[in-house]
């Protein structure tokens, strides 16, 4: 009968590129390895004991207080806007330095944030205040 | 070969996955503009999180401790970088006590150490 006759195909899963396959996983992660390095904001700290007395008008101070509020210059502003401020007032100013102040409870990420917006604005000079007791 | 290769894969999926945990298990904060440590042998990580531990090269440290073994630190290797690892809801408190010991040892150049997020 015909049906019978019909061939029947064999499968198989081919073993020959296992071996690429598993050079490729493996550079794969021999890469994501290397680039799993410590990433993060980089600040440099002031020495300790100086105190350079700055032109006011050279300043712009960002206060974040205990509930994570920001004020630039004692005006309200929402964390995402600092950037454009900032970037302005350095357009304005090229001698401007940052100066951010916070309180001893402000949480951690609202401060990793403002830092954030103001090196996004591409400024250099940023100076960290000793909080209020 | 292929047997060998596998070997390494699995050792390397195996070691990705546990390197992210020494030192304490914190939550990092999130920033968009991180840049990456370049040298990875004048990196020391100081880790706080909120139950206030703090750990330096995966030993537990006071806070007024922090200023002379970063002095030391910093004698050894004047190169020297401080990657802060803080837990993101950490207080600014904290974190200005650690401020204050660094400046003291003169180890000035810190990395807040983030993930990229919003």
């Amino acid at each position: 009968m015909l049906l019978n006759n019909r061939q029947r195909r064999e499968a198989r899963i081919p073993n020959d590129s296992m071996a690429d396959i598993a050079f490729l996983l493996l550079c794969f992660f021999l890469v994501t390895t290397s680039l799993d390095l410590d990433k993060g904001l980089q600040l440099g700290l002031p020495p300790k004991g100086e105190a350079k007395p700055i032109p006011k008008k050279n300043i712009a101070s960002i206060l974040i207080n205990a509930a994570g509020e920001v004020a630039i210059d004692e005006n309200e502003t929402p964390i995402l806007s600092i950037k454009d401020i900032i970037k302005r007032r350095l357009a304005e100013n090229s001698k401007l330095i940052v100066s951010i102040k916070t309180a001893r409870q402000t949480p951690y990420q609202v401060y990793v944030k403002v830092i954030d917006q103001v090196k996004m604005a591409e400024a250099t000079k940023i100076s960290i205040a000793e909080p209020e007791q | 070969m292929p047997d060998i290769v596998f070997m390494l894969l699995l050792f390397f999926m195996v070691t990705t996955v546990f390197r992210q945990y020494s030192g304490l298990p914190v939550d990092l904060p999130r920033a968009r503009r991180i840049e990456k440590l370049e040298a990875k042998k004048n990196v020391t990580n100081i880790y706080a999180n909120l139950q206030g531990d703090i750990s330096i090269d995966d030993k537990l440290v006071k806070t007024k401790d922090i200023a002379t073994i970063m002095y030391q630190k910093r004698l050894d290797n004047p190169k020297l970088i401080v990657s802060l690892k803080f837990d993101r809801s950490v207080k600014m408190g904290t974190v200005t006590d650690i401020h204050e010991q660094l400046r003291e040892a003169d180890a000035l150049r810190v990395n807040y150490c983030a993930k990229f997020g919003e």
